[in-house]
């Protein structure tokens, strides 16, 4: 076993010996959890499936926060950068001696950053869900696909190799459709759960026609080396990769751009997103999860992680900033027109995801130009804190008034008192206002748009004072509003509370993240080039957002926060307009389009009508010969003996013939 | 009165060949059609003795062989009786008409 583990960091390390092998339980013990739960749950240890699956994570969660305090402040930083680790790898496929795909732990910077924040949120969402799935039929099955999910998770942030990203990346995919189908009685969760694997797998081909070009180039599948010969300009390989191309476009930018195919599938990008919505069919702790903090951010993962071979191409960077801020508009348009709160919600993660891409777009590699990607990073990792914590208020709502539907709603401030204020920091949070963690990221997103394109600046300028008012209109449209709810009549008289201790505790573990968030120095530990970047803090340029911001606060605020008619007046105005939003821009209605009307009737149906006709004839037509060649001869079989002798004998006369007067 | 020749022997066993056969093909009695068989046999080992004494008069081996086809065409002759005593049991009959089942 030895001879295969190259651990060469294990002695330059001096924080603690054994740091591979304590990374190394970090993903395995989720799926420990996943396989006990999986095989013996559902018989043997139903009712302590929970708390089994929550203490595993538990332990998962201190060791990652372990590595990352002795990653950030012990022996990550070598000269003032932050170094690549890769305190343990394997090589599991050797395809010749230099190709293989390996199995390894990398530790940087964002690596880091995301093994707190997928362990942090999924523990979150651990802990919540005891109380929120309790008396489930299938709760082992549900923990045992969490504890899958996570290990998926924690495995592909943790990935030193880019074929091993992909395996997990598949995993996730894997177990975000389980999830979404959990309720499989559902047929609308079927069809959701279907929906969202088609679509990122169709995007996930992308991304292994991605990787497989560029591994052709590289002639590596290893992330560290890979980046090292694509992005110094003087190696063969970036040569021949700039080199080469196809359609006027190099071999590199297009390779980047198919991963970025995959990446924006699994991201809900624009126009791959349409499965995220529908995703929310899945239980709302599930969508806190997978839909809003750890998995859809997975595409703003991978981008960051080749980010240096990106910066190389810039019409790649340019793709993704425009995939990035089309989506971050075109989603915030269509969540201030739905009504399902969990709908809002999906959009708003994607116009967030939006505004992580473009920011990742708009970067620069190296020094005060990649100021953009720690942004992206900040934001990926406060908008994981505040939008994990909408969800998880939501799913409070949902829990108390069994429905997902705003006009249910209305004045529950008086019922679910820590909801409801959980619930403002986190709008307030995303809507940009200070102190809150979502200001400080979205400010340094917007400073890096601004100072490399207008167009998308202003853009995201709009978008983000829009954000604002969506996400009040939800806020106030769930606790204020109408004035005497009657949650408790149609409840049956049930009256249950906000959902206890497990329910509560992470909301408020949240709010605190999301509260003091943005506080943390970021550039300090993920830049670019793993150098300390300081963020310049201009007041004057936060005026114009934050104004925007509150603008839209108040603007949801004369609208929503009493009954009225204005909304509706307003939509009416609106006409085509509001009709288009709300029906989310007909985009399913195009895909449903372009797959029944064009895909089906040009490909699907000519191919069929070639199965059926001469894939099929050609058999068919071999079973009828044979059938109609012995229906003819089947009368030599009478059971009359002596017709048989009579063949016999014709047959010795023949054969008598033959040797005597033809074969002499 | 001419010695009877090697030709002789040749065509009274393909008439008694012939014979066989034809009563092989005609006859509806089982009992009959083994008859013929034995007839068919018969006319074999008439060739065998021929052809042994008129071409190697100073060998046995046509008489050898005439004595095999004797043996066998006694066990050939209990087990077609054993077949047509069973096919009487189940039938009440032995014409080979009346055994049709086994076709297609």
């Amino acid at each position: 076993m030895n001879d295969f583990l190259q651990i060469p960091m294990l002695q330059v390390l001096p924080f603690g010996k054994d740091i591979g092998w304590a990374l190394l339980l970090i993903p395995l013990l989720p799926l420990a959890g996943f396989l006990l739960l999986g095989l013996f749950g559902r018989k043997h240890i139903k009712n302590s499936s929970g708390i089994i699956g929550t203490s595993l994570l538990l332990v998962s969660t201190v060791l990652s926060l372990y590595t990352a305090y002795g990653y950030f402040f012990e022996y990550g930083k070598v000269n003032g950068v932050y170094q690549k680790l890769i305190p343990l790898q394997y090589t599991w496929l050797q395809f010749s001696p230099g190709l293989s795909i390996d199995m390894g732990i990398i530790l940087d910077p964002i690596s880091v950053m995301m093994l707190v924040v997928v362990s942090f949120i999924s523990l979150m969402v651990h802990i919540y869900s005891l109380a929120y799935m309790k008396g489930e039929d299938r709760f082992p099955t549900y923990y045992a696909f969490l504890g899958l999910f996570t290990f998926s998770m924690l495995g592909l942030v943790m990935a030193s190799n880019i074929f091993q990203m992909y395996i997990f990346w598949e995993l996730v995919g894997i177990s975000s459709f389980l999830l979404i189908g959990y309720y499989y009685d559902r047929p609308s969760a079927v069809a959701a759960c279907k929906k969202a694997f088609i679509v990122t797998r169709f995007a996930d081909l992308g991304f292994l026609i991605g990787i497989l070009i560029l591994s052709f180039y590289a002639g590596t599948l290893d992330f560290n080396t890979l980046i090292q010969r694509l992005t110094s300009s003087s190696a063969p390989e970036f040569q021949t990769a700039v080199a080469s191309s196809f359609l006027g476009v190099s071999a590199l930018t297009w390779a980047l751009v198919l991963v970025f195919i995959g990446g924006a599938g699994k991201s809900a990008m624009f126009p791959l997103h349409v499965w995220l919505p529908d995703a929310m069919e899945g239980p709302t702790p599930v969508s806190a999860l997978i839909h809003a903090a750890t998995m859809v951010v997975a595409g703003v993962f991978l981008v960051a992680r080749l980010f240096p071979v990106f910066s190389m191409s810039p019409p790649a960077l340019q793709v993704v900033s425009y995939v990035g801020v089309i989506s971050a508009l075109f989603a915030a348009v269509i969540a201030c027109t739905q009504t399902d709160i969990k709908r809002v919600l999906a959009y708003s993660t994607i116009s967030q995801i939006g505004f992580m891409m473009f920011s990742l777009g708009v970067s620069g590699s190296g020094g005060e130009n990649g100021l953009g990607f720690t942004a992206s990073m900040f934001h990926l990792f406060t908008h994981a804190m505040f939008k994990a914590l909408l969800f998880l208020g939501a799913g409070a709502v949902i829990h108390f008034i069994h429905s997902n539907e705003m006009k249910d709603m209305g004045g529950l401030r008086k019922y679910l008192p820590i909801t409801h204020i959980t619930f403002l920091i986190a709008c307030l949070a995303i809507s940009g206002v200070p102190p809150f963690a979502g200001f400080f990221s979205k400010e340094e997103i917007l400073l890096a748009a601004y100072h490399h394109n207008a167009i998308i600046y202003w853009i995201a300028l709009i978008t983000s004072g829009l954000t604002a008012f969506y996400m009040f209109r939800l806020y106030f449209s769930i606790f204020w509003n109408k004035e005497a709810p009657s949650p408790l009549e149609r409840a049956g008289g049930e009256v249950h509370g906000e959902g206890g201790f497990a329910m509560m505790m992470p909301l408020v573990l949240l709010a605190v993240g999301a509260a003091v968030a943005g506080f943390i120095p970021f550039g300090n530990f993920v830049s670019s080039d793993g150098k300390l970047l300081e963020s310049a803090f201009h007041l004057q340029f936060s005026i114009a957002p934050v104004a925007l911001g509150l603008a839209g606060i108040f603007a949801a605020m004369w609208l929503y926060k009493k009954q009225n008619n204005k909304p509706d007046a307003i939509a009416a105005s609106l006409n085509g307009f509001y009709k288009a939003a709300y029906h989310k821009f007909y985009m399913d209605e195009l895909y449903l389009f372009i797959t029944k009307k064009i895909l089906f009737n040009l490909i699907g149906r000519p191919a069929a009508w070639f199965d059926k006709n001469v894939v099929d004839g050609m058999v068919n037509m071999t079973g009828n010969t044979t059938q109609a060649i012995s229906e003819k001869i089947k009368g030599f079989q009478s059971g009359k003996v002596q017709q048989y002798a009579i063949y016999f004998l014709a047959g010795v006369i023949g054969l008598a013939v033959l040797f005597i007067y033809i074969w002499k | 009165m001419m010695e009877p020749g090697l030709y002789h022997l040749l065509f009274i066993s393909a008439a008694l060949f012939f014979i066989g056969v034809y009563g092989f093909f005609t006859r509806r009695n089982l009992i009959t059609m083994l008859m013929s068989v034995e007839l068919v046999l018969n006319s074999v080992n008439l060739n065998f003795i021929a052809f042994n004494k008129y071409l190697w008069p100073n060998k046995l081996d046509g008489l050898f062989f005439s004595i095999f086809v004797i043996a066998i065409a006694a066990a050939e002759a209990a087990v077609a009786i054993a077949i047509i005593i069973n096919l009487y049991r189940s039938h009440h009959s032995i014409d080979v008409e009346n055994a049709e089942e086994m076709k297609f």
